[in-house]
């Protein structure tokens, strides 16, 4: 039996330095000579720049440089990209006006970059931008997703007439609307996902150093992905060549998504670094953060539903504007597009699709993918829609579940929208959640509370999401620029321990113990002689990083098959040594053994025997090392049934959450312990987004929820704890059996709460975030 | 450019620093003691809660200057060598930290709100009382679950 392998909740092995304020994150990194650097951000949602005059600021005290757009294009620096296509229905790409790094002349959104200032102190540069002069012709804004493309709006970017990035359609639209045309009964709701600012707690730093003597630049960022960021700013940002830039991401004090993308001020830092030559340091503040990170979710959409007589779906029909902000941020426009309308068959055999995605530009931060991205916004449509369902055909939101989930003998299941589900068992998920959430027993409870002048409700979510991102022919089918498999190099040194190097990034996950359970686990390696490195590109070979929860169904595997490398060369080692023939060598738990004696070795002798190779196999090469890559075949399709209680006080319109109990199917957990906390976050993620938190911009563009102050942050007294199982099922298409756990709370929860609340007060819907004072409209309203 | 003294972690220090520096800058850039972050700028999120003379307090809510001649304790501090403190260990044992950022104000806080309402703290009154330090990660669950535990062990009646 190993000991701390897989489905063990061994305590992390990152825990410590956390702990003890030894870790490292990027504001932490102190190079010396360092100079500060801080950002001079348009205050205007829309606005021409008639002129900068930097000449007061040049001249303040500490003062190295002030730089503009101008001079990042005189030396050559490419604007910021996106990296994924979608062809509209005009049958062209995307539209992507241009994203300097520094304003060229215009300023798009509150927040936008127009300089920077480099001084000796953080202070310095601060006073210093204040003097900064930039002579402003205001614009009318345009702020709203839902009129954006009106013809009486505000033109944004002379390439996207209209505001239009795209109009995508999916689907077979004839045969949707007959389907309709045909219907038992139909149901509709118009809905909007609200905007979210993603807000991990460590705000985004850049470092870098430039190294004259070897002209290479070293970047320590808060980044999900350095190789991602590496090839970007190399190969289009003009930033070094790939191998003289070094991209660092050390401790990453949260991700969630946003901190995927390659920024203007991570651009900037790099590049000024050998301008100045110095050292140059950036650290967002909160509110910087608030202005400029890559936000999430703003979608307004219709979705119908036609049933037939029995509650059965026949067609499902969405029309989505997605608003991507400013400017295409990295991954922008796969978001609203393949993650989301990919997802809309849910957990239901509904046969026919379609969905018509219109993504708008506005004068806002950029959107991009946050915590499931797409995902969430198609489950919350699609679980409140059958909320709505089952109020028209008169049924338990239950049983109209059941009636429609994909059959378990189903699996592998073709949806009609491009996705094949890999393994699931959809009923059992919702009876365990059913019974832990004691469905039966919500009408005494109900009646209870009723007694005590509150509401309760009961809300339930079935969610479908896609992770193990992803298979690079899939992807590049699609129009991403990349592949996305992942790569892992398992190395034993002469003395037994095992370094692991792998192109997944660690930002809270816990990979430091997962994956070092999974080297127990198929090695025998003891987990305090295994380390995880990662986040380095002059460490790691390669990677594609952490997000859509994919670094163990993706880089656990690349970790795995090299694992399966080295046993393959160890019995050639072992054999040798053992003499025995290579094919009587079984290897477990660590042990290289002749089969039916009991002669054996060791695996750690077995590496040393590689290193010292006195007496080795002839022709075979010496060293215990090896590399892989993985590309997974498919996505995995983690699924569960999450089930709200709540309690509302119609007088207040306070929404407290009474019982929150989750079931889902990651398919094999290797840390349980690990898990369940991931699903803890993520539901808190998904009630912030449904009870507290909403992005708001004023028609003239300003930002007014610009700070914790403002802007409804989770804590502690706004959540309970929660009630955690698994229903697991075992997808056939990863080798480990595992699906991902990151994302799954934050798509599963906003529905359930929305749907409990809806219940508790007996109406159709509320939109989120169902404030007090909005579930107080919302009661007042319907009584 | 006044000078300042004070005690750090059991240490006596003494620097010159501007007016307008505030004792998380002060130890961060000044002293070098990063374990103390910075995850806001309206005093809202609690990463960069210490103690000072025995109290909570956010480090970026004071200057460096009024800490002349006070005892200040920050995360650095807690562990006796490589014994880690009770709440440090409990945060450990239930998993109350995923990407670590966070992690120092609470398990400040969480001595502080044991130090004021003993061992027995009830999950309402540490839900309450964190309601200044904000997590992205864990959803409290486990960060409650680790301060009601740390309680138990912290030996406070």
């Amino acid at each position: 039996m190993i000991e701390n392998g897989i489905g063990a909740s061994v305590r992390r092995k990152e825990d410590n330095r956390f702990l003890t304020g030894k870790g490292n994150y990027t504001d932490d990194v102190n190079v010396v000579g360092q100079t500060h650097a801080y950002f001079v951000r348009s205050p205007h949602a829309h606005a021409k720049i008639n002129n900068i005059d930097t000449s007061e600021a040049i001249s303040s005290e500490g003062v190295i440089a002030v730089f503009t757009g101008d001079d990042l294009a005189a030396d050559g620096i490419g604007p910021l990209i996106c990296g994924v296509n979608v062809t509209g229905d005009d049958g062209e790409p995307h539209k992507s006006p241009a994203h300097p790094a520094l304003a060229q002349g215009k300023v798009n959104y509150v927040g936008d970059h127009v300089a920077v200032v480099i001084a000796e102190t953080l202070d310095q540069a601060k006073d210093a931008a204040e003097k900064v002069e930039v002579d402003y012709g205001q614009l009318p804004a345009v702020t709203d997703t839902a009129t954006a493309a009106e013809s009486s709006q505000q033109q944004i970017h002379t390439e996207a007439p209209n505001n239009i990035c795209y109009n995508w359609p999916f689907g077979d639209k004839d045969a949707v609307d007959k389907a309709f045309d045909a219907a038992h009964k139909t149901a509709s709701l118009d809905l909007i996902n609200n905007r979210m600012v993603t807000n991990p707690m460590e705000p985004r730093a850049a470092v870098g150093d430039y190294n004259a003597g070897t002209e290479e630049i070293c970047l320590h960022l808060t980044t999900q992905n350095p190789h991602v960021h590496r090839l970007v700013l190399s190969a289009f940002n003009q930033l070094a060549p790939e191998h003289k830039l070094r991209v660092v991401g050390p401790d990453v004090g949260g991700g969630f998504g946003v901190k995927i993308f390659v920024y203007a001020e991570e651009l900037v830092v790099g590049w000024a670094c050998r301008k100045v030559n110095r050292p140059v340091k950036w650290t967002s503040d909160r509110t910087e953060a608030f202005m400029a990170d890559a936000h999430g979710r703003d979608h307004v959409a219709f979705a119908e539903m036609a049933m037939d007589d029995q509650g059965k779906f026949l067609a499902m029909r969405v029309k989505t504007t997605a608003n991507l902000g400013a400017y295409l941020s990295t991954f922008a426009t796969m978001v609203p597009s393949y993650l989301y309308a990919f997802l809309l068959a849910g957990q239901y055999s509904t046969p026919l699709i379609y969905s018509e995605v219109k993504a708008v530009f506005t004068n806002t931060a950029p959107v991009d993918a946050a915590r499931g991205a797409g995902r969430p916004e198609a489950t919350y449509l699609l679980e409140r829609l059958v909320d709505v369902c089952a109020e028209a055909m008169k049924l338990d939101p239950a049983e109209i579940r059941r009636r429609n989930f994909i059959p378990v003998e189903a699996f592998p299941y073709q949806t009609p929208v491009v996705q094949c589900y890999d393994s699931g068992d959809y009923p059992a998920a919702l009876d365990k959640a059913l019974s832990l959430a004691d469905y039966d027993g919500f009408d005494a409870r109900a009646e209870e509370a009723k007694s005590r002048g509150k509401r309760r409700g009961i809300g339930l979510s079935s969610y479908v999401e896609a992770c193990g991102i992803a298979p690079s022919a899939a992807v590049g089918q699609l129009g991403a620029g990349v592949g996305l498999w992942e790569s892992a190099q398992v190395r034993f040194n002469p003395t037994g321990n095992v370094q692991v190097f792998t192109g997944t990034h660690s930002h809270g996950q816990g990979h430091e113990t997962t994956f070092a359970q999974l080297i127990t686990e198929q090695l025998g390696v003891p987990l305090e002689n295994i380390e995880i490195i990662h986040g380095d590109t002059a460490k790691t070979q390669f990677g594609m990083g952490t997000y859509g929860s994919r670094s163990l169904a993706v880089g656990g595997v690349a970790i795995a098959k090299a694992c399966e490398k080295l046993i393959a060369k160890g019995k050639k080692i072992a054999a040798h040594a053992l003499e025995a023939a290579e094919g009587d060598i079984e290897f477990a738990e660590g042990n290289f053994a002749v089969a039916g004696t009991d002669k054996s070795m060791n695996i750690a002798e077995v590496a040393f025997n590689a290193y010292v190779p006195h007496s080795y196999p002839e022709g075979l090469e010496p060293g215990f090392d090896e590399n892989a890559f993985f590309d997974p075949l498919n996505f995995s399709f983690p699924a569960g049934t999450h089930v709200c209680e709540v309690e509302v006080d119609p007088e207040t319109g306070e929404v407290e959450i009474v019982k929150y109990s989750a079931v889902d199917d990651f398919g094999r957990l290797i840390n349980p312990m690990i898990v369940e906390g991931q699903v803890h976050g993520g539901i808190v993620h998904g009630v912030g987004q449904a009870l507290l938190e909403g992005c708001q911009y004023d028609s003239d563009g300003q930002l007014i929820t610009a700070s914790y102050m403002d802007y409804a942050m989770p804590r502690a007294d706004n959540v309970p704890s929660f009630d955690v199982d698994y229903a697991p099922t075992n997808p056939p298409d990863n080798p480990l059996g595992v699906k991902g756990c990151g994302e799954a709370g934050a798509i599963g929860a906003p529905p359930a709460v929305i749907n409990a609340i809806t219940n508790a007060l007996g109406i159709k819907h509320i939109d989120m975030p169902a404030t007090p004072e909005n579930v107080w409209r919302a009661a007042q309203l319907a009584s | 450019m006044p000078t300042v003294s004070m005690n750090v972690n059991g240490q006596s220090i003494s620097r010159d620093v501007e007016e307008r520096t505030l004792l998380v800058q002060f130890l961060r850039e000044h002293l070098k003691l990063t374990g103390t972050h910075v995850g806001c700028d309206t005093s809202q999120c609690g990463a960069c809660v210490i103690h000072v003379d025995g109290v909570s307090v956010k480090s970026c809510t004071m200057l460096a200057i009024q800490a002349e001649g006070c005892e200040v304790k920050t995360i650095e501090g807690l562990a006796n060598n490589n014994e880690l403190h009770p709440m440090q260990q409990a945060f450990k044992d239930n998993h109350g930290l995923q990407c670590g950022f966070c992690t120092p104000g609470m398990v400040m806080s969480g001595i502080d709100i044991v130090n004021r309402n003993g061992s027995d703290v009830s999950e309402e009154t540490v839900r309450k009382e964190l309601e200044g330090n904000i997590c992205r990660c864990t959803g409290y669950h486990n960060i409650v679950k680790a301060i009601q535990a740390g309680a138990k062990n912290m030996g406070v009646e």
